[in-house]
């Protein structure tokens, strides 16, 4: 056992752990964190990503002391309680079925649209590929991050203009 | 009347979940006590509330039992309405991500004349809502959604005569909008439900011999007079799980919560000889080895050293003397060799084998389908929780109710000490390994006298699940000079021996394995084609195998949504090509003609609307009339496109995909799917579109990928890479999906709603190989058409 101290979405925490547990038993059992679910402990289904340093990372084959960035995961999305647009375009596009899937869906989401502001459809394929749905939202996940993409488009549009004024 | 200044934090959370309107302090305040009619039960559940508490979500389960059925016959059990005019409905169905919980509150709220966000829905917790078997069967809108209406129709009724007696007016001069209860003379004159029942009980006693049948004395609205009902409301369960705050049944912890990992024997069938407990004993957070007959598990103090230890555990086992089944490989060889078990009598219409001798033309085929898991996202877990001499099990099963009374027998407890809280889980698409977890963490929170988390890992649910049965499939038809289908003979064969029922104490996989299962198997069963078409010679004749290994197998089957459907359907409907293809007839047109041959009708017009459908679906295509397959082209990609057609129950669907196969690779894309969907009277519109964009998709990865593999001891498929499946890089860039109302009397006002939640799962594998042979010429007869195996079959026909 040993002390990890971890940073999760804006706060500092400490825990006595073996330094080989995964990630996603601490942030589920010992820091109460909901969003990444177990899916499959190998990292082939992408439901335990949590976001590192701007990645995606996958965090059942992610050992606890090997971190070291800022950990962001699903409850950490929204800022001041105020929704990602991801997150609203997962709303409005009405994604989900079960919906056990989606913390992977929607954060491998906001990484690929930080990184590309507007991407094509083979982008988000080819992207998002490695995060499996079993209730296969994939149609609604693609129409989402189109969706988000175009709000955060229209979004900096706004805010551009805005600082002309 | 029982009242309680609490309320339990599952179903706190289901109402902050439920509406913004209704926060929970918004639910407090101002009823500092509120009736919750939901019996006994549930005012025993009346533990303090804990306002911050997320680690304390689920432990209610501290306080309370026993837990006495609620009683369908009384209103109470299904409506509460409070004093701030709030209404919560408690079903008794679970909703396993298609939205029927909105669905529910949408036609309760009609019928109530309530505003629907004032309303929220509780589901499928065994103490606090009517046993209405949780989910199954596309059973949901179709026949549970009946009582709902009804007793919500009762409701409003009563409120009317309260409001009478209020107001000194006759019923018939009232009217009611969004709750509020109006003299129509003059809308001045009003009160409200909150005033008029808010806080109290209905104590209205509803009659019907069963549940399904419980009504009270008011009528249901005409389809005319609903307003709410087919609009597309959103639904209510998907901000949580878009914003991480949903509490999922893997979310429960419970003060001294321990963790268990099963130990399942390495090879089927295998017998446990001896374990090794000094192998772990010692290490950190080891808590217990339980085992029973060949069952084993670990049970330690947190998550990853249960994990580690029951990796770790050494046992000793002895392999099993025989077989206990083919490889995946010989598997159809293997079921066309065997003797059944069973065979069903023919359904024999007019004389198959005269008209087969007296035909034009005649055509043979034979088709494979293979077992397919359920393989939910995450596996199979559940919580139970022994305190207080009561046995509480969280848990994502979808049939709860079943869950409760079977672990009831299971460990002979009591019925009414036993609850199963219901929650959120990944995927609840028939008999799924969930029945067996909740089994598991029951019988070892008995065992170890503390809350148990029992989780499985990705290897046990995918090779272990429940999977939907083989199949083998042979037919023949007969054509008549001018192309008519004149006869028709279908022989199947499932792999479906002993086929599992829900939460069976008997079945489940600890029974077997512990030696407290059943000797005797269940005889299992295979189907026949869903169609209406009017084939004047036809014979459809079935049969069961089974496989070496009967009991304690992985491969056991159980329902897998639409749990016939896609294996006959992908047979029937890529028969019929065939033939329409020896016609050198149209596909759409020579279905057409076969529905249209029929005279008589059954009473939901099925035939009617199966024509309705078809044409619906080949309009949206625009289908162009030609026989497949069309000239061959001459670049890489090769494109076609595919019909198939089927119902389930009342529900009728007709699916028209496009595909393109690239020659070089064997890859098959699915570009683009059109669905013609029938299911009576529509909810929510885009709900339902939804639904059916998951089920097709589903049915699409099963015609892609899906396989479970093994080898003569195991199952082979244990992850993502050894069982496939669907993913993003699948998807078509495009899916119609039509509501059609094809009743001949579209605007009456008894509409019925029909289910929805599988017939779309039945066509589309069909369509999708109906498709690739009018892109190719290449007929696919066995299921999944991986790249390996689509080239192969493009390089055999040369």
């Amino acid at each position: 056992m040993a002390n990890i101290t971890l940073r999760v979405n804006g706060s500092v925490q400490t825990v006595d752990v073996d330094p080989s547990t995964p990630l996603l038993y601490i942030l589920r059992n010992d820091l109460g964190l909901q969003g990444p679910h177990f899916g499959c402990g190998l990292g082939q289904c992408g439901a335990c990503t949590v976001i590192i340093n701007g990645a995606a990372v996958r965090s059942c084959v992610t050992p606890c002391s090997a971190v070291k960035g800022e950990i962001t995961t699903l409850e950490g999305l929204a800022q001041g309680g105020t929704l990602h647009p991801v997150q609203r375009a997962w709303i409005e596009e009405q994604v989900p079925q079960c919906g056990f899937c989606q913390n992977g869906q929607i954060l491998n989401a906001k990484v690929l649209l930080d990184r590309n502001r507007n991407p094509t459809d083979a982008e988000i394929r080819q992207s998002m590929v490695g995060v499996l749905c079993r209730c296969m939202t994939y149609y609604r996940v693609q129409a989402a991050i189109k969706r988000a993409a175009t709000s955060m488009a229209a979004a900096g549009t706004a805010s551009a203009k805005g600082g002309v004024a | 009347m029982t009242t309680f200044t609490s309320i339990p934090k599952q179903i706190e959370d289901l109402l902050e979940q439920g509406s913004s309107a209704i926060s929970r302090r918004n639910f407090l305040k101002g009823s500092g006590l509120f009736v919750v009619s939901v019996g006994a039960a549930a005012m025993a559940d009346a533990s303090p509330l804990n306002a911050a508490g997320t680690d304390q979500a689920a432990a209610t389960a501290q306080a309370g039992g026993p837990y006495p059925d609620p009683n369908f016959r009384q209103l109470d059990s299904w409506i509460v309405i409070r004093e701030d005019g709030t209404a919560t409905f408690y079903v008794g169905k679970t909703d396993c991500g298609q939205g029927t919980g909105t669905a529910f509150r949408q036609m309760m709220s009609d019928e109530l004349d309530i505003a629907y966000d004032k309303t929220t829905c509780v589901m499928g917790s065994t103490d606090t809502t009517v046993d209405q078997g949780g989910s199954g069967g596309s059973d949901a809108i179709q026949t549970d959604g009946w009582p709902m209406r009804r007793v919500a129709a009762e409701a409003r009724r009563v409120l009317l005569e309260l409001a009478s007696a209020r107001l000194a007016v006759p019923v018939d001069q009232l009217t009611v909008s969004e709750g509020v209860i109006s003299v129509k003379a003059d809308p001045s004159r009003k009160t409200t439900y909150g005033e008029l029942i808010g806080g109290r009980r209905f104590n209205v006693t509803l009659t019907g011999n069963d549940i399904n049948a419980t009504t009270g004395i008011a009528k249901v609205k005409a389809v005319q007079d609903l307003k709410i009902v087919g609009q597309s409301l959103e639904r209510y369960d998907i901000p949580a799980k878009v914003d991480g705050s949903l509490k999922w049944a893997v979310d429960v912890k419970l003060p001294g919560m321990l963790h268990a990992r099963n130990v399942k024997p390495p090879v089927a069938g295998a017998k446990l000889v001896s374990i090794d407990e000094s192998s772990v004993r010692g290490t950190p957070g080891f808590v217990k080895v339980v085992s029973k007959g060949n069952y084993v598990a670990v049970v330690c103090e947190r998550e990853e050293q249960a994990i580690s230890a029951s990796r770790r555990l050494k046992v000793n086992w002895e392999k099993p003397a025989t077989s206990p089944f083919p490889s995946s490989e010989d598997l159809y060889g293997y079921m066309r060799r065997a003797t059944p078990t069973s065979n069903s009598r023919p359904n024999v219409v007019g004389d198959p084998d005269a008209a087969l001798a007296g035909a034009a033309k005649t055509i043979e085929a034979e088709y494979d389908f293979p077992f397919q898991g359920h393989t939910a996202l995450a596996p199979a877990h559940a919580t139970a929780d022994p305190s207080n001499g009561q046995m509480t099990i969280y848990s994502n099963d979808m049939k709860s109710y079943g869950l409760r009374n079977g672990v009831a027998q299971f460990l002979q407890i009591p019925r009414d000490q036993v609850r199963v809280v219901w929650m959120e889980g990944p995927q609840g698409y028939g008999r799924t390994a969930a029945d067996d977890a909740g089994f598991e963490a029951a019988f070892l929170a008995k065992e170890v006298g503390r809350p148990v988390r029992m989780q499985w890992m990705r290897n046990e649910e995918t090779a272990w699940d429940t999977k939907g049965p083989a199949y083998t499939f042979k037919l023949r038809g007969g054509l008549d000079a001018q192309g008519n289908l004149v006869a028709c003979e279908y022989n199947a064969q499932a792999a479906d021996f002993h086929h599992l029922g829900y939460n069976e104490p008997d079945t489940v996989l600890i029974a077997q394995l512990a030696g407290m299962g059943r000797t005797k198997p269940s005889s299992g069963g295979a189907s026949t084609p869903s169609d209406m078409y009017a084939i004047p010679n036809r014979r459809m004749a079935t049969a069961v195998v089974s496989l070496p290994l009967v009991f304690q197998t992985p491969l056991r089957t159980g329902n897998l949504r639409d749990p016939n459907g896609p294996q006959v359907t992908f047979a029937s409907e890529s028969f019929i090509d065939e033939l329409a293809a020896a016609a050198k007839a149209d596909p759409v047109e020579f279905r057409q003609r076969l529905l249209s041959a029929g005279a008589g009708d059954d009473s939901g017009f099925k035939r009617a609307r199966s024509i309705a459908v078809v044409k619906a679906a080949a309009e949206t295509f625009g289908w162009d009339t030609r026989s497949s397959p069309k000239p061959l082209g001459t670049g890489n990609i090769l494109t076609g496109r595919g019909i198939a057609y089927a119902f389930r129950g009342q529900t009728v669907v007709a699916q028209i995909v496009e595909v393109e196969v690239n020659r070089r690779t064997g890859h098959v894309w699915v570009k683009r799917i059109v669905c013609a969907h029938e299911c009576g009277l529509v909810i929510n519109p885009e709900g339902l579109r939804r639904t059916v964009e998951g089920a097709m998709l589903h049915s699409l990865s099963r015609a892609l990928h899906e396989e479970v593999r093994f080898d003569t001891e195991k199952v082979t498929s244990v992850d993502w890479s050894s069982y496939p499946t669907l993913t993003h890089a699948d998807t078509p860039s495009r899916i119609d999906v039509v509501l059609v109302n094809g009743d001949p009397n579209p605007n009456r006002p008894d509409l019925p709603h029909y289910g929805a939640g599988e017939a779309a799962c039945k066509p589309l594998i069909a369509a999708v190989a109906n498709a690739i042979y009018d892109a190719t010429g290449v007929r696919l007869r066995r299921v999944p058409f991986r790249d390996a195996r689509v080239l192969a079959a493009l390089k055999g026909s040369g």
